[in-house]
């Protein structure tokens, strides 16, 4: 089967980030971005289903603009057979980023999708879900393990409480969590062979959806800062801060 | 419609015996909006009439929609979302708790619906108006929704629980199955045993990292965690070692707390955890590293080995 994974460029998350003074979002020039680290798992887990002979061909898919491409190219350098960039000034909403990526689908057919539970840029945690009811296919989020059976998946998801095991009828869309799998980096031959695989560029236009916003954001502020702490020097001192100071004790 | 009619429908997340905190929570929240006339609740479950009883009792709820049925025994968002995308679109406000039930199923009932979704909110300005963290909390964006339908999960470190009101009982309405799709089917579930509180719920948290070394020296932040009647918690560090399971993970990617008292033993304090719990009242840091980015967050810290200091604090307090 065909496999597809949707990656995202973000900011990496090892930056820590400044907020524009003028309150109009998160400063990312100069910055450094990498792939969302939930896409990673994403695309690793599509590797080994290909290296496991369940999946024929892995495709890796971004929205967004040109830059982008960078993050495609290392999803292929990881073992992916193609990429698909679709061309949009800024990365769209998750329903309209949903659309676009049903429009991919319904060019041809996929046993499965594969996407990150949530990017650490919007922590929105919505495109899979929302890609599953607009296709009507099965769900699997937070997933920690897949398997595949024939035309089914058993997936263990990680819920609160727990972990939670369900059977999805095949084709259907995983969202990955953290313990799924442990990504691979990149070998120099492999970013080398990387740069020969296809690389195909649509846009917004070419699948027919339109990039339209529901929600605008009005403001982007820093969060309160904490008030600077103190250092105590022994336990008893802790204990006596706590009961006689902060009263949490 | 009136265009300032807000009415607003809470889908309750329950276990069929009681309603979860993070769905009160969710409640308390959903008052902010200041329905027209009172909080419609959805309850989906199987042989749930206690978790209908409960809600019928809090404050500020006109109705109850129940669907019962064996269909909605383990909440799957395949059949779910169409019974609440049905039963949503006549109101202007959908809400549940941003745990991992809400998280699963709102943003399908958004789609089914063609709109947006806020999710994580912590707080609301008016009908249309929310602010949300992004960037793991290190940002807060006030967002506008110009949807038909605000779709929205609430997080509920940010939200009092919604109290049991002296009134009268809410009125309880029987609504109709949606058809299974026949997507998916539940195969079983392994909850993690634990007599403490629950995470979000708990006064005081006491959380173990790396510093910790082994499963067995876990045991300090249980015994500290059970002297103060706490729950406990984990970093990313501490899960992916095996100390602990990872539904304790505090986190970015696990649960957000915001404690009266947040203990943080042997964590260096990563952004990824510091977006878990940096809303806590106070902080206690208790790490060997005097550079640990952690004591930038801590109201008191306490530089040391942990091996001698928490035998000493669990001891005196």
């Amino acid at each position: 089967m065909k496999v597809l994974v949707a990656i995202k460029r973000v900011i990496d998350p090892y930056v820590k980030i400044r907020v524009k003074s003028d309150g109009s979002g998160v400063e990312t020039n100069n910055v450094k971005m990498a792939m969302n680290p939930f896409c990673e798992i994403a695309v690793e887990e599509a590797v080994r289903l290909k290296e496991a002979g369940i999946a024929d061909e892995v495709t890796v898919v971004s929205i967004g603009d040109s830059s982008c491409q960078e993050q495609l190219r290392a999803a292929l350098a990881l073992g992916a057979d193609r990429a698909l960039h679709i061309d949009v000034a800024q990365a769209p909403q998750p329903l309209t980023a949903a659309k676009l990526l049903q429009a991919v689908m319904s060019q041809e057919s996929h046993g499965l999708v594969l996407l990150g539970k949530q990017s650490i840029d919007t922590d929105n945690n919505q495109v899979a879900q929302m890609l599953s009811a607009l296709t009507g296919l099965a769900l699997g989020t937070f997933a920690s393990q897949v398997k595949v059976e024939g035309d089914t998946a058993l997936v263990t998801r990680e819920v609160d409480g727990g972990l939670e095991t369900v059977k999805l009828s095949l084709p259907a869309i995983i969202s990955t969590d953290l313990r799924l799998n442990e990504p691979r980096y990149a070998s120099l031959p492999n970013i080398m062979k990387a740069k020969r695989k296809p690389l195909e560029v649509m846009t917004a236009d070419d699948l027919g959806i339109t990039v339209s916003s529901s929600q605008q954001v009005l403001e982007v502020m820093t969060p309160p800062a904490r008030q600077a702490g103190i250092m105590v020097d022994s336990v008893a001192e802790l204990v006596d801060k706590l009961k006689n100071e902060a009263k949490v004790l | 419609m009136d265009v300032n009619q807000v009415s607003v429908l809470v889908v309750a997340e329950h276990d069929n015996s009681s309603v979860s905190v993070d769905t009160l929570r969710a409640l308390k929240a959903a008052l902010d909006l200041k329905a027209t006339d009172g909080i419609s609740v959805l309850v989906a479950g199987h042989q749930c009439h206690s978790v209908v009883e409960q809600i019928q009792r809090l404050e500020g709820i006109k109705q109850v929609l129940v669907a019962d049925d064996e269909l909605y025994q383990h909440p799957l968002a395949e059949s779910l979302s169409l019974l609440i995308a049905r039963e949503g679109k006549a109101f202007t406000h959908l809400i549940a708790a941003a745990t991992t039930f809400g998280k699963n199923v709102m943003p399908r009932v958004a789609a089914l619906l063609n709109v947006g979704q806020l999710s994580d909110i912590v707080a609301i300005e008016s009908p249309d108006v929310v602010v949300r963290p992004v960037y793991a909390g290190n940002a807060l964006a006030r967002v506008r929704s110009d949807d038909s339908v605000k779709v929205m999960t609430v997080r509920s470190s940010a939200f009092d629980a919604l109290q049991v009101a002296s009134g009268e009982l809410a009125e309880e309405h029987t609504i109709t199955i949606e058809p299974d799709p026949g997507l998916a089917e539940f195969v079983n579930v392994q909850k993690t045993e634990s007599a403490r509180p629950e995470l979000p719920a708990a006064r005081v948290v006491v959380s173990g990292g790396r510093g910790l070394g082994s499963k067995e020296s876990f045991a300090l932040v249980e015994q500290l965690a059970d002297k103060l009647g706490g729950a406990i918690g984990a970093s990313r560090a501490a899960v992916d070692a095996g100390f602990v399971s990872n539904d304790l993970q505090v986190g970015q990617t696990g649960k957000i707390v915001a404690p009266e008292l947040y203990i943080a033993v042997g964590i260096s304090g990563a952004i990824q955890h510091l977006a878990g719990m940096k809303d806590s009242k106070v902080i206690v840091a208790i790490n060997s590293d005097p550079d640990a980015p952690i004591f930038q967050v801590a109201d008191y810290g306490l530089v040391g080995d942990l091996f001698e200091i928490m035998p000493a604090l669990i001891e005196s307090v």
